[in-house]
Order: structure tokens, then C-alpha cells, then sequence
């Protein structure tokens, strides 16, 4: 518990530094000192980055932050605020305005290798229309690996697919359509299939919005599994303050610019405030689940 | 040898009906999925415009059908993709004006009235080699295009944003997709009419989607439906002496109904055993399993 503090009393001096610094750099709580953001290679960096759709008010406006390898990067933001803009941004399924994202160092419009990268949507096209898949079909997906003439003809019941089902803890559900599937367990599916491909990067928007509040807490511990055991970087979109609190280890505030980030125990309410555009009172828990 | 089989026209019928059969529902699938069935009845009135053209310019119909499709689903893909028109603002602006200019042509030529009206509610009893060769060549096409590309496809039904992360080329594909819905249109034209077209690609993929659990099952089930609905309606509109095309679309609606009543049935089987139906509510056991189960 004493190591704990230390490291704890280490990480905020260090952030404190980054902000006096004026770094742009997000400062994430690792496990130890060696592993500082410096160290470790950034997996997604936004530059200054602006986008307004249809030549509109900016939706996006001046963004510059980056996630680091390890890190579990939360980013909140009300309704409206160009979080999910950011993360289309990210994916390369919008191309900014002005300045530059980049995904493993490559502009992500221009990248291809997205083995690297899993993703997890709030809603699913397909979903709705009777999709014809069982769970185990819809994880398939994510081990696409580009053109294969034969796919229809491939048998199922691939040991990665079984490993990601089990991991996502709906292994029992692998036969079933995934339209009978409630929409937390969609949730897991699609998991699921983020992370079949074994993924460094995994994004996720607004993954528990419909789920309830139990099933939104083991959501959250499974995306600090995936983050402290299985290595995976994490970059989730949601406006759910407490979901920062349980895992991230950095945060970024977006109201269509970064209005605050850092470390999740240096968010106060002044910042929420700000970024709700209402007094905001909150009990905030930190790591060490201490009230502040 | 049954009457039926005694006449070449019926022959070339059910050779030609079978084809598209096929081919109709196994594109179908995806034009369904990806809730395009809009495109295929906008793409059909395209086709109407390319046979006026065919007739007034004493070419081969159909060919400048398939051309007139193919060449309008890519624009109608371009302006959806970039933006620059809502993707229904597109159709309707193809659809009225490819029909204006159909009513036009027709309206200022006299002598292929009849034919032409062959052309809107189906002709598939006056088929010739050439129709066969043409929708022959189009099956092959699909059917290699639908093998080939299985996973793109299945892929972009489910969702857009998601295959394009999983590294699917999704423009491409979409683009490969409108283009061969033109072509899809194009072939069964011939079997069922301009005007009901859309009923072949779209009906015998709803009646499969009510049944099938995996998109291989579907993919199957939607053909074995077009097929049969191809067969019944033939047969029955020759012994009757009916409109081939009308009795066809009748029968798939038929196939439809019976495959919701099918379905709704093995539904409360599975509800009486306690086991999850297709596509309907969840049990309490499944949602324990998912609470408790570890991650």
C-alpha cells in the first residue's frame, strides 16, 4: 500500500512537470516509473487538429493530444462535444480540416494496417434487419485479413474466436443469432470481435450507452482486463464520469477542444463545470479509492 | 414427357427463369442487408429506359439495359458517397428522369407498344438464346463475384464504419455492388417485368431471413426460395394460361407467408422448451450465464 502512495505522490509530480512543461503529452498512471509516457511509443496523436462538417461551426476545434502505448485513455465530453468526430477522425473514416491524426505514426486516412486496431461501435448498421449471423460468425469478421476467394467454403469454430468469446465471457452464447442478443451482450460480441485479432489499440464509443447499471460495471472491468492483462491500449468514448474513474489511467475533457487533460485524479469539478457548461458537484474516487 | 416440356419456348423459360432465380436472390441477400432495395427499383425503371433506347435505335434490348444499369448504379453510388446529394435525392432524380425519357421515346415511336408492354410485366415465355446467353454470362459474373468477395460483403452488410477498420476496401465494394445490382436488375427484368423486379430480388431473401440463422444458410435458403418461386409460378401460369411474371412474384409472396408461419412456429416450439428462438427475446438463464461469467 505504501509503494502504492509513492507511486502515486511519483505520478502527480511528473504530471504536474508535463503541465508546467506545457506538454501536450497525456500523462498516464503506469505501474512503475520506468514507464513513463517518454518511453513508451505513442499509438494515436492528434495535431492541432480541426474538422467542421460541411464547412459549418468547427465541430472539432484545435485538438492536440496522444495516447501512448499501455494506456487506458478515457475521453468525456457531453453530447455534441465532437467526441465521436475525434474517433472518426482516429479511424480514418474522416479526414480533418486542418492539422493532422495519425495512427502509429501514419496518417490515419491513409493507413492500412489495421490489423493493429480494434474497434467497437455504439450501434451497428446491419443490426435490425434480421442479420443472418451467429455470434461466432460476427467474431469471424474480425480476423479479416484481406481478400480471401475462399471464405465462404472455411469451417468455423476457430480457437481465436473461442479464446475472444471466452475472454468477452459469452463463449455459452457462440450458436446464438446475434439478433437474440440483449444489448449488452451485442456489446460483448462485438468486443468480441475487436479483440479476435489480438489488437494493440482498441477504440470504443459510448460502449455501455443502453446497458444497465450492473452490466456497465462488469463492461468496465473487462476493459481493464483487456487493458492491464492482456496489454491492450485503450481509447474510450463515453460521457459517463464514472467509467474514467474505474480504469483510465489518462483523460482528455473534449468540448469540441480539450478543455482539460491529465491524469483522471486531477479532473476536479471546476473542469466538469466547464466542460458541462453547468456547476457540476461530483465525488470524485481516485485510484487508491480515496474521497476527495 | 409432360406437356410442359414438350414446347422450346417453355424449355428456354425455365432454363432462363432458373438462372435468375439464382442470381436475383443470391445478390438480393446483400441489397436487402444493406437496405438498398430502393436502388433496385430505381435501377429497374433505369433498364425500362435502356430498352426504349434498345428498340428505337433497333439494338439488342437488354444489352443496353445492362448498359444503361450499370453506368447509372455507379453514378447514383458516387453522389451517395461523396455527399454531394441524401442517397434518396439521388434515386428519385435517376428515377423520374430515366422514366421520363422512357415515356418520351415510347410516346414518339409507334409499332413496338407491344413489346414494349412485354418488357414492363415480364416476358420470359418469348425469351431467346441471346436473353439466355446474356443472363448466363451475368450468373457467372455474380456468382464468382459473390464467392470471391464473401467476406467484403458479409462484412459491409453488417456495418460500414466496422468493415472499413477491419481493412475492407469499402468504396470499392460498394461501388462493385451497385454496378452488379444493375446487372441483377438487367437479367431478371427479362423474367418478371420492369415493374416488379424488385419482388425477385427482395421477397425470397425475406421469407430465408425469417429462417436462416448463418449467412451461408440464408444465402442457400434465398436461392432455394427463388427457385422454387420460379418453378411453381411457371408451371401453374402454363397450365392456367396466366402471366408468367405475376404468378412468379404471387408464388414468392406465397413462400414468404409460408415462412413466416414457420418460423412463428418453431418460435413457440423453442419458447415451450425454454430454448431461444431466432431472433426474439433473451432467457433469464442466458442472462445469468452472462452476469456470472467471468471476464
Amino acid at each position: 500500500m505504501t509503494v502504492e502512495r509513492a507511486d502515486e505522490v511519483d505520478r502527480e509530480r511528473q504530471a504536474d512537470l508535463d503541465l508546467e512543461n506545457g506538454q501536450t503529452t497525456l500523462w498516464s498512471a503506469g505501474s512503475d516509473g520506468e514507464n513513463a509516457p517518454s518511453n513508451r511509443p505513442t499509438v494515436c496523436e492528434f495535431k492541432s487538429t480541426w474538422y467542421s462538417y460541411g464547412g459549418g461551426e468547427p465541430a472539432v476545434e484545435d485538438v492536440s493530444f496522444k495516447v501512448h502505448e499501455g494506456d487506458f485513455a478515457a475521453i468525456l465530453g457531453p453530447n455534441g462535444s465532437g467526441k465521436t468526430t475525434l474517433l472518426r477522425l482516429a479511424l480514418g473514416l474522416l479526414k480533418p480540416g486542418r492539422g493532422s491524426v495519425e495512427l502509429f505514426g501514419q496518417s490515419s486516412s491513409r493507413f492500412r494496417n489495421w490489423s493493429r486496431v480494434g474497434y467497437v461501435p455504439q450501434r451497428v448498421e446491419g443490426l435490425g434487419t434480421r442479420f443472418p449471423a451467429t455470434v461466432e460468425e460476427i467474431v469471424e469478421q474480425g480476423l479479416y485479413r484481406g481478400i480471401d476467394p475462399l471464405a465462404i467454403f472455411r469451417r468455423h469454430g476457430r480457437k481465436d474466436v473461442l479464446d475472444a468469446l471466452d475472454v468477452a465471457g459469452i463463449a455459452h452464447l457462440r450458436h446464438r443469432p446475434i439478433e437474440s442478443l440483449s444489448i449488452g451482450q451485442r456489446q460483448r460480441a462485438l468486443i468480441a470481435r475487436a479483440i479476435v485479432g489480438r489488437p494493440e489499440l482498441l477504440f470504443l464509443d459510448e460502449p455501455v450507452s443502453g446497458v444497465d447499471a450492473v452490466g456497465r460495471d462488469r463492461f468496465h472491468e473487462l476493459i481493464s482486463a483487456l487493458n492491464q492483462e492482456h496489454g491492450m491500449t485503450v481509447f474510450l468514448i463515453s460521457h459517463d464520469i464514472g467509467a474514467v474513474m474505474q480504469g483510465a489511467t489518462v483523460c482528455a475533457c473534449i468540448n469540441r477542444t480539450v478543455v482539460f487533460h491529465g491524469a483522471p485524479h486531477h479532473l476536479t469539478g471546476e473542469h466538469l463545470s466547464e466542460l458541462y457548461g453547468f456547476p457540476v458537484d461530483v465525488l470524485l474516487h481516485d485510484a487508491l479509492h480515496e474521497h476527495r | 414427357m409432360p406437356e410442359i416440356f414438350q414446347y422450346t419456348f417453355m424449355i428456354r423459360a425455365l432454363i432462363g427463369g432458373s438462372m435468375v432465380a439464382i442470381l436475383a436472390p443470391a445478390f438480393g441477400l446483400f441489397i436487402v442487408l444493406r437496405r438498398l432495395s430502393l436502388i433496385a427499383d430505381t435501377l429497374s425503371h433505369v433498364a425500362l429506359m435502356g430498352v426504349a433506347i434498345g428498340f428505337v435505335t433497333n439494338t439488342f434490348p437488354t444489352f443496353v439495359a445492362l448498359i444503361a444499369t450499370t453506368t447509372s448504379a455507379a453514378g447514383i453510388e458516387q453522389l451517395r458517397a461523396r455527399g454531394r446529394m441524401p442517397g434518396d435525392a439521388a434515386l428519385a432524380v435517376f428515377l423520374y428522369s430515366s422514366l421520363a425519357i422512357a415515356v418520351i421515346i415510347i410516346s414518339k415511336s409507334s409499332g413496338f407498344n407491344a413489346d414494349f408492354f412485354g418488357y414492363l410485366f415480364g416476358t420470359v415465355l418469348s425469351i431467346n438464346d441471346r436473353d439466355l446467353w446474356l443472363i448466363g454470362i451475368l450468373l457467372v459474373v455474380v456468382i464468382l463475384f459473390v464467392i470471391s468477395f464473401f467476406g467484403e460483403l458479409t462484412q459491409s452488410a453488417f456495418d460500414q464504419d466496422l468493415a472499413h477498420v477491419s481493412g475492407v476496401r469499402v468504396t470499392a465494394t460498394n461501388l462493385a455492388l451497385a454496378v452488379l445490382t444493375g446487372a441483377t436488375v438487367t437479367a431478371s427484368m427479362r423474367v418478371v417485368g420492369v415493374l416488379m423486379v424488385g419482388a425477385l430480388i427482395v421477397i425470397p431473401v425475406l421469407a430465408a431471413l425469417r429462417l436462416a440463422r448463418g449467412f451461408r444458410t440464408a444465402l442457400l435458403l434465398s436461392i432455394a426460395f427463388g427457385l422454387l418461386s420460379v418453378w411453381i409460378g411457371l408451371v401453374v401460369a402454363f397450365y392456367a394460361d396466366l402471366a408468367a411474371g405475376g404468378v412468379i412474384v404471387i408464388t414468392t409472396v406465397v413462400m414468404l407467408a409460408l415462412a413466416e408461419t414457420v418460423g412463428r412456429g418453431r418460435d413457440y416450439l423453442a419458447e415451450r422448451h425454454g430454448i431461444a428462438p431466432a431472433g426474439q427475446s433473451v432467457t433469464q438463464e442466458d442472462v445469468e450465464n452472462t452476469l456470472s461469467a467471468d471476464p
